[in-house]
């Protein structure tokens, strides 16, 4: 190959990954800065600004026709501008709440914000990955980053604990993963995603499937799908709750992003359905069977995100574009009721040790006490549960609609019954936050006099944002849907040109 | 002298075997951490094997990032097992059940 053409090409394609740039560059800088300055006060303004500037630049990327970068190891346009906004939405609101939540549990570090850049470059280059090698690398560079902000508080027993927890499965899922990556390559001789779905003319090798599982499983930890998400609720326990917040929708908005182009290039004939409708159900199952016995909110929350991973998987399990176009749009929704009720969380916590200790009960009252973080709890709780006029019902529409075209209508009745046993926990949160006081608590329950911080109006406001948000995509859902089945149509047509 | 791919695959099998069931099996921590870079390796070895039977370098471009990767996943892991040993006086997973179900 002739080098120096592939440096001007390079240098050609270096726009198409702008966002990557600028939040990688942030990143450095901001460890930069807290190094000549300990807990230099502009170095959240700086993270949040390079977000947002990215963000800016994703947004007009989003008509743009798919295209691939760097020799086909990114793809660029509609698709990814989307999955990019996403996570970086994700980590700006990280970013907006962080700095006096982390002030009160004493861990102010430039660092937090330097390692929430980084695992947001590994992110994007995760979900906008077009071969197996951007898959690896993008993965691991987020999930290095993201033990480290799990195990943040390094004193506490349980913050330790669960950095140390993610930290082995994770590495064990990485073994996984990296195993079925060599497998798939080896059977089909390439890294590139669209080519994989025609290598096989004459009947799929044995092997190939062995990798594709592998793989699979990879992902299930990482999305923790059951029976791979033992790790989930502990870690969520013991992390910094805003941090636990990006841990559960950005990461998992990119690790699907990226299994949807697996499934969507490299295993375009929907044989793998089978096995995902099996692995939707089993998540769904112990995702709310589980979560309905929990005293903790940050575990209850936790087993309602391996929930809806299930709900996701039951999008992916149809196999068609609707699904994926489905999935995508769920994604969005996942992403915006999550990140506000960890947010509520964060601002409501008073135990000093991420809320590891803090049960339902201790919250008692506080909805007429904090009227603005209440009404945004019981938005994002109802939208959680699926109720119109919330964002929750219409993703829940666009997720289980595609699946029973497909001929999954089993999966959707017990999915359906599963979300209206969610009703239960997510509703008794509102209860307590509503119906009692703090006289109905047991003592050992009850939050300490003048527990509760004021909380600051910034993180209030992004909170109130997202349940908003919440409502707006709950009744001007068509252009966002729209958007997300555009992607797939240009998609469709790019795989069918070679 | 040319090794027939097989004999790679095999072993790469082999040693990821063998990192499944210490990961599984093993109570230490750092024993662990050890055979978890047991499967990486054994994927690095099945991605060369591949490599170099299919005389298409990608495979080994892998190699070197998981190489990479596996040396600061072992940075981070062993930090994390002092901070718990700093904490616990252990580092036996069976005495690291803070949480309940």
């Amino acid at each position: 190959m002739d080098l120096s053409g592939a440096f001007t090409a390079m240098w050609a394609d270096l726009p198409a990954i702008f966002s990557m740039l600028i939040v990688g560059a942030a990143g450095l800088v901001v460890i930069l800065m807290e190094a000549f300055q300990n807990r230099d006060p502009r170095i959240p303004w700086l993270t949040a600004g390079a977000f947002g500037l990215a963000m800016g630049w994703e947004a007009f990327q989003l008509g743009t026709a798919p295209d691939t970068a760097f020799f086909e190891q990114l793809r660029t346009g509609g698709y990814a501008a989307y999955i990019n906004l996403l996570i970086l939405g994700a980590g700006l609101f990280t970013t907006l709440v962080s700095p006096p939540y982390l002030r009160r549990l004493n861990r102010n570090f430039g660092e937090v914000y330097a390692l929430l850049l980084f695992a947001t470059v590994g992110m994007i280059m995760l979900g906008t990955s077009n071969t197996l090698i951007s898959v690896f690398v993008g993965l691991e560079t987020m999930s290095v980053c993201l033990y480290i902000m799990a195990g943040l508080l390094r004193e506490d027993e349980g913050g330790i604990e669960s950095g140390f927890k993610y930290f082995v499965l994770g590495a064990f899922s990485t073994g996984f993963l990296l195993y079925g990556i060599a497998l798939m390559y080896g059977t089909t001789g390439t890294m590139h995603l669209p080519e994989m779905a025609g290598a096989f003319p004459d009947g799929v090798p044995l092997l190939f499937w062995a990798g594709v599982g592998l793989v699979i499983v990879g992902f299930g930890f990482k999305v923790s799908a059951a029976p791979f998400h033992m790790w989930t609720p502990d870690v969520y326990q013991g992390a910094p709750t805003t941090l636990t917040g990006y841990m559960s929708t950005a990461s998992k908005a990119s690790a699907f992003a990226a299994l949807i182009l697996i499934l969507f290039f490299a295993l375009p004939s929907a044989q793998a359905s089978l096995v995902l409708a099996v692995l939707a159900l089993i998540t769904m199952a112990v995702g709310n069977v589980m979560a309905l016995r929990q005293a903790n909110v940050k575990r209850m929350l936790a087993y309602s995100s391996i929930a809806h991973a299930g709900y996701m998987f039951v999008a992916l399990a149809s196999g068609t574009t609707a699904g994926y176009s489905g999935a995508l749009f769920y994604l969005l929704v996942y992403t915006v009721m999550n990140l506000g009720a960890f947010g509520v969380l964060a601002l409501l916590e008073w135990d000093g040790m991420a809320g590891r200790k803090q049960t339902l009960s201790s919250l008692a009252g506080m909805g007429l006490e904090r009227p603005v973080l209440g009404a945004s709890m019981a938005v994002f709780m109802f939208s959680l549960i699926g109720f119109p006029p919330f964002g929750g019902f219409i993703g829940k529409y666009y997720i289980f609609a595609p699946a029973v075209s497909a001929g999954l209508t089993w999966l959707v009745i017990i999915g359906l019954l599963f979300s209206a046993m969610s009703g239960y926990y997510y509703l008794r949160v509102i209860y307590v936050l509503y119906m009692q006081t703090a006289a109905d608590v047991a003592e050992a329950d009850r939050a300490p006099e003048g527990g509760f911080a004021q909380p600051a109006w910034l993180s209030t406001a992004a909170v109130a944002l997202c349940a908003v948000l919440l409502l707006v995509l709950g009744v001007a859902f068509s252009g966002v849907v729209d958007v997300t089945e555009m992607l797939f149509i240009q998609a469709d047509a790019m795989a069918q040109t070679p | 002298m040319e090794v027939a791919l097989d004999w790679y695959l095999a072993l790469s099998a082999v040693m990821f075997t063998i990192g499944v069931f210490g990961v599984l099996l093993k109570r230490n921590a750092i024993v662990i951490l050890m055979c978890v870079e047991l499967m990486l390796n054994s994927a690095n070895v099945a991605l060369v094997g591949f490599s170099q039977s299919l005389a298409d370098p990608t495979g080994q471009i892998l190699v070197f990032f998981s190489i990479a990767v596996a040396a600061a996943e072992a940075a981070i892991g062993l930090a994390i097992v002092i901070a718990i040993f700093r904490k616990k006086r252990t580092v036996n997973i069976n005495d690291i059940h803070l949480f309940k179900h």
